[in-house]
């Protein structure tokens, strides 16, 4: 048996995910990063993309957008302000999350115009993961 | 003393109101579960997020460079004060304990020679801060036709709050509400956002050292704003669930009292009855002992 971490997804209206993990890949600012058990304690902050945790019972994996993920050398717990479990994701879901991204692009100042068009292109090579 | 009929219909009008408090009361009851459910969901998100942003905010206090959202505006000229409220009545002293030290704030707030802004979340707040506070105002966010408050609703507001920020409309933000106690109890509660305060025996449970990715002032940077969506968010169950809680208690004292009304008025009833009869016997002997 490797060694494990515990694993908590939590958005701020109720907790999706408290399990035991062998490995969790986020989709952190900078790039995906993939947590273990002994990693360094982190905190990173998550841009939109498909969270996956490697469980005893098999692969569960959430498309998150924004928030933090908090990573110490046994848990890791990220705190994501909208996440949906994969299996529920739906192209309309993803659509109008992407539309939004689009409207906060087109409003955004001139020094957050990069960040908003980084988010509409993190959405849309979400909808790509999410195979929609 | 008034007649037996209207006794009657009296007591009948006391009984259905007795029905329909009893009625909101179990409602509220039920209301209350789910929206002591919402609170506790939320905990775990707010906690961790306030133990971490403790940490970070300790560390770029001493800073220059320290975002505004966190370091303040430099001055304190101008307060905006939220006032969240219930947008329906019959819940006891619910609302005007919010007002009551809202007010007190905003009063002691100018008597100081500050500008005040006031922003209401329910329209019972704003009727009852209207005549003496009606030209400060400068927004109101209607919750009439949400359900079930979620994060969108408080990123909405937050977002509000934001923006005005961002414009330089205000120096320091401050919540008002309830915090649910018990249903018997909901404190009245002055919380300020911005600049972000937060408790210090939070920051000393994170001293782990950590890596930051990408850095620390650009972590702390994207999640001041998303802290104060969280702290509107749980502002705003923490009211649902005083609200609730607050209605429940005044709808059981409503129905207990409609409960001793109808005792009273039943003896009353009573007692004219039989005044009556008395008085029937009494003419019909008188008149047989006249012939």
């Amino acid at each position: 048996m490797a060694n494990t971490l515990h694993f908590d997804l939590v958005s701020p209206e109720r907790k999706l995910a408290s399990v035991t993990a062998t490995e969790v890949s986020i989709p952190a600012a900078a790039g995906d990063m993939t947590a273990m058990e002994g990693h360094e304690p982190t905190i990173t902050t998550l841009r939109p993309g498909i969270l996956r945790a490697v469980t005893a019972e098999g692969v569960r994996a959430f498309a998150v957008t924004g928030g933090f993920a908090e990573i110490t050398g046994s848990t890791v717990t990220v705190l994501a302000e909208r996440a949906t479990p994969v299996e529920e994701l739906t192209g309309t879901l993803l659509d109008d999350l992407i539309d939004e991204a689009r409207e906060l692009a087109k409003v955004a100042l001139t020094d957050g115009r990069d960040d908003a068009e980084k988010l509409v292109n993190d959405m849309l090579s979400l909808k790509v993961a999410a195979g929609h | 003393m008034p007649s037996l009929k209207a006794l009657k219909n009296r007591i009948a009008s006391v009984k259905n109101t007795r029905k329909i408090t009893k009625a909101m009361q179990m409602v509220a009851a039920a209301k209350l579960r789910r929206a002591q459910e919402a609170a506790e969901a939320a905990r775990p998100y707010a906690e961790r997020m306030n133990a971490v942003m403790s940490g970070l905010a300790a560390a770029a206090a001493g800073n220059e460079g320290a975002p505004r959202l966190l370091s303040g505006t430099g001055s304190d000229k101008v307060h905006l004060l939220v006032v969240m409220t219930s947008e329906r009545g019959l819940c006891g002293g619910f609302n005007s304990t919010i007002v009551r030290l809202a007010r007190a704030r905003a009063n002691d707030l100018l008597a100081h020679g500050k500008t005040v802004k006031i922003l209401t979340v329910g329209k019972k707040g704003r009727e009852q801060l209207r005549r003496d506070f009606g030209s400060l105002f400068v927004g109101h966010v209607d919750l009439t036709e949400v359900r079930r408050i979620g994060y969108s609703n408080a990123q909405a507001i937050a977002s509000d709050i934001l923006a005005r920020f961002n414009a330089g409309e205000f120096d320091v933000a401050t919540l008002f509400f309830n915090r649910f106690q018990s249903v018997i109890s909901q404190i009245p509660t002055a919380q300020q956002i911005i600049p972000a305060q937060f408790e210090d025996d939070a920051a000393a449970s994170t001293s782990t050292l950590y890596d930051y990715e990408p850095s620390e002032e650009a972590i702390l940077a994207d999640l001041l704003p998303r802290n104060v969506a969280t702290q509107v968010f749980t502002a705003l169950l923490e009211n649902g669930a005083s609200e609730q809680g607050a209605r429940m208690s005044a709808m059981d004292n409503a129905t207990r009292n409609a409960g001793d009304m109808i005792n009273k008025l039943t003896i009353q009833y009573n007692r004219s009855r039989q005044a009556a009869i008395t008085t029937e016997l009494i003419e019909i002997i008188a008149g047989a002992e006249a012939l």
